[in-house]
């Protein structure tokens, strides 16, 4: 080995020692929860909770997609930027979707062409 | 241009490989991994990080579009969402969920092998996260050949019949799916036992851990058969209320009847046998408005239910299992998942780029970009999928 030693000579250089391994016990652990929450939001599916089902639901997938962004994604240790751009992206689905949902529960109901004229479907 | 000089190999003997960071006084020298435009290996990994969110973000926006396509078709039709998720099997989704996850572990271990210098295990990880996705395409495979084996296929090609499930002879789809993966595994156990002869030391380094993940999607084939064959998922809460003419491939539906109205409102059912002919129109009109009135007289169905503008008394629960309807929801779940495993398929064929970099020692503490950038891209596809198990096998 050379009198550098790794180790410890790193640290004078800037821009060189910017690596931040991720200790193993925490991946570990994030992956034991979001396995906890997919078993929750299976068992949660057995019961019928009404028109907040769909939020429990949507609730669950987002704290884990939360955990899977923070630190398999390596968010929480980063420069704030690249969180924020992750997060406008959601910003303009946000607005993708609600303005074309609403416009379209202003049209007409159903715009599924009803092509099966043969029997099955009820009439419009 | 800064002057590149020849470094001395004497001055790194740790490195055994060229790539070496430039410790010490070489501040001008440049190592091989670090681009001419860049100061810094941290500023080159920042650069590349950026790119990558960047990229992640068109990403999440070019599914928000077929998650658009959902919400509006599920907020117009629950009852066919309902309705049609009963033939997705929740049991290979969450099976396939759980696969996704631990992909991503192995995905966030071997970034961190890449910046620890653990260079085996680095490859070792990359494999592991290879295999994983093999095995969800293998699981999906399956559920993939019994939806086309039942005709269960996107709008205009939907089929479906609840009388005969499963359409007699028709191609073997499984076969043709697992076609392109056995071909793949073929020639990595060719090109293997060619490097073996050769003596081929990296080649034999790079084909040991590919056929494994070769052989994961069989892996996955398997268990998606051992798990579809102990649950039946297909065929509850279509109920055959008969008096339907069966024969047809037109008829995708038996029960155009709601349940809750009672087949013998008229004597012997003869009328509900006369509207299951198509040119009785008329007749299954008139069934309809009974079937609507008994509704709101028992007082099962509210009227106005539907906050939308235009709405009529439609209190009758609607059949889902018509060809546009059940076409569409179809549509919507092979669109949306179709699209996701061309994802994974892509994601393959990176990681396959990496394991061979992994394998010549390319990464090392200062140089990791390529894996964690890959790994983003992975997480992103965990995410979606994350978002779409619940939204397509889990309702109610």
């Amino acid at each position: 080995m050379s009198d550098h030693d790794h180790s410890s000579a790193d640290d004078h250089r800037e821009g060189y020692d910017f690596a931040h391994p991720m200790p193993v016990p925490m991946l570990l652990t994030i992956f034991a929860i979001l396995v906890f929450l997919t078993i929750v939001t299976v068992a949660q599916a057995s019961f019928d909770l009404g028109s907040i089902d769909i939020a429990i639901v949507m609730g669950i997938a987002t704290v884990k997609a939360i955990l899977v962004a923070l630190f398999f994604m390596h968010l929480l240790y980063d420069k704030p930027f690249n969180l924020a751009i992750f997060l406008s992206a959601f910003v303009f689905v946000g607005l993708f979707v609600i303005f074309t949902l609403s416009d379209s529960r202003l049209t007409s109901k159903d715009f599924i062409p009803v092509d099966d004229s043969v029997i099955t479907s009820p009439a419009e | 241009m800064s002057t590149i000089e020849a470094k001395p190999a004497g001055n790194d003997p740790e490195s055994a490989h060229h790539q070496s960071d430039a410790h010490g006084d070489h501040d001008h020298d440049h190592p091989s991994f670090l681009a001419h435009h860049f100061d810094t290996p941290e500023q080159q990994y920042d650069s590349g990080k950026l790119g990558i969110w960047i990229f992640l973000v068109t990403e999440v926006l070019f599914f928000s579009g077929m998650f658009c396509a959902y919400a509006i078709f599920r907020m117009l039709r629950p009852e066919v969402f309902e309705g049609c998720s009963q033939f997705l099997n929740t049991k290979l989704g969450a099976i396939n969920t759980g696969v996704l996850l631990f992909s991503s572990l192995t995905m966030a271990w071997a970034v961190r092998c890449s910046q620890t210098e653990e260079y085996k295990k680095l490859t070792g990880m990359l494999a592991a996260t290879l295999s994983c996705a093999m095995i969800f395409l293998g699981v999906k495979a399956i559920e993939y050949s019994h939806k086309f084996h039942m005709g269960l296929m996107p709008a205009g090609f939907f089929s479906y019949d609840p009388a005969h499930p499963h359409i007699e002879g028709g191609p073997n789809y499984l076969m043709w799916l697992c076609l392109p993966f056995a071909l793949f595994l073929i020639g990595i156990v060719v090109w293997l036992a060619v490097a073996f002869f050769q003596g081929d030391k990296f080649k034999i380094a790079v084909l040991k851990p590919l056929t494994v993940v070769a052989l994961c999607f069989f892996v996955g084939v398997g268990l998606g058969t051992v798990l579809e064959s102990g649950s039946d998922e297909g065929h509850a809460g279509v109920h055959d209320e008969d008096g339907v003419g069966e024969h047809s491939d037109d008829l995708a539906s038996a029960s155009y009847l709601p349940d809750e109205a009672t087949a013998g409102r008229t004597e012997f059912g003869v009328i509900e046998r006369l509207a299951g002919d198509a040119t009785n129109s008329g007749l299954k009109g008139e069934l309809d408005a009974l079937a609507a009135q008994s509704e709101i007289a028992s007082g099962t169905a509210v009227l106005n239910d539907d906050a939308d503008v235009d709405s009529t008394i439609h209190a009758a629960p609607r059949d889902f299992l018509t060809p546009s309807r059940a076409g569409v929801f179809f549509s919507i779940y092979y669109c949306m998942t179709g699209v996701h495993a061309i994802h994974i398929l892509a994601g393959i064929g990176v990681l396959i780029w990496l394991l061979v970099r992994s394998v010549r020692n390319e990464f090392n503490r200062q140089y990791f970009g390529p894996v964690d950038y890959v790994g983003l891209y992975w997480h992103l596809v965990d995410l979606i999928w994350i978002y779409l198990f619940p939204l397509l096998y889990l309702i109610r």
